[in-house]
């Protein structure tokens, strides 16, 4: 029976349903998910880049499907997977590079507060300098 | 010293999660913006053309997009990890070549403008 149980190894059953275990499981996968969308985006701008080495015609017709329905959806929901994952990236500085001075470490808000300030400032900026107002 | 490749992998990885924290979402904002038409010149052909030229802007986009590819990449490996299947070795190539090719055929096009 032992020995027969040395050549039958315990395998642990794999199931995906764990993420509906606690909901601070379901906001990982959130965030996990976002590289679906973020890496999708990224194919579609080289697909852009593509059309845009292709000359104007092809450049014409890449912006008119960049205007279809479907696009319009994806690119939403790829907005707020974008963003959720700049949320959840900034809140994590300070855990990843933590400020000491002497004795004491820069407040957690301070960090991540300055990543989100230089965000918003960039992503204003490249508004403005691109034309879209 | 135990040697290990993972900080090859976990490098471009940690650079990407960063680079896309700041520039994905504006990106996409303004593509979404061009496609919803908000202002005529947004993303225009001889503009966009022009801007893409430069050498810099060239080099910083295929970072951008080789940072952006990988790093989607090493997080759908591990999430795929997450939701049960195992086949590590099959998934990483999988994705990572995706990441490759990806930057590869961005720097082809980002040359081939003229």
């Amino acid at each position: 029976m032992a020995e027969e149980m040395s050549h039958k190894p315990y395998v642990r059953p794999i199931s995906s349903e764990w993420i509906f275990r606690h909901p601070r499981y379901l906001r990982y996968m959130t965030r996990e998910f976002s590289c679906l969308f973020i890496g999708a985006y990224t194919l579609l701008l080289v697909a852009g880049l593509q059309s845009l080495s292709d000359g104007r015609a092809a450049y014409a017709s890449f912006l008119e499907m960049l205007g279809s329905p479907a696009s319009i959806a994806f690119h939403v929901l790829a907005l707020a997977f974008a963003v959720y994952h700049s949320i959840t990236w900034f809140n994590l500085t300070p855990k990843a590079m933590p400020l000491q001075f002497g004795e004491n470490f820069a407040p957690d808000a301070v960090i991540s507060g300055a990543h989100f300030a230089i965000w918003g400032a960039l992503s204003l900026a490249v508004l403005v300098l691109a034309g879209a107002f | 010293m135990a040697r290990s490749n993972k900080p090859i992998v976990w490098g471009p990885f940690a650079a990407g999660g960063t680079i896309t924290a700041f520039v994905t979402p504006v990106l996409i904002l303004l593509t979404l913006l061009a496609a919803l038409g908000a202002t005529p010149e947004l993303l225009a052909y001889d503009r966009l053309l022009a801007f893409m030229r430069h050498g810099l802007v060239k080099a910083a986009a295929v970072a951008v997009v080789f940072l952006s590819l990988w790093s989607a990449a090493h997080r759908l490996r591990i999430t795929c990890y997450d939701l049960g299947l195992r086949a590590d070795t099959v998934v990483a190539t999988v994705v990572y070549a995706v990441a490759l090719i990806g930057t590869l055929a961005a720097t082809v096009f980002l040359l081939r403008l003229q």
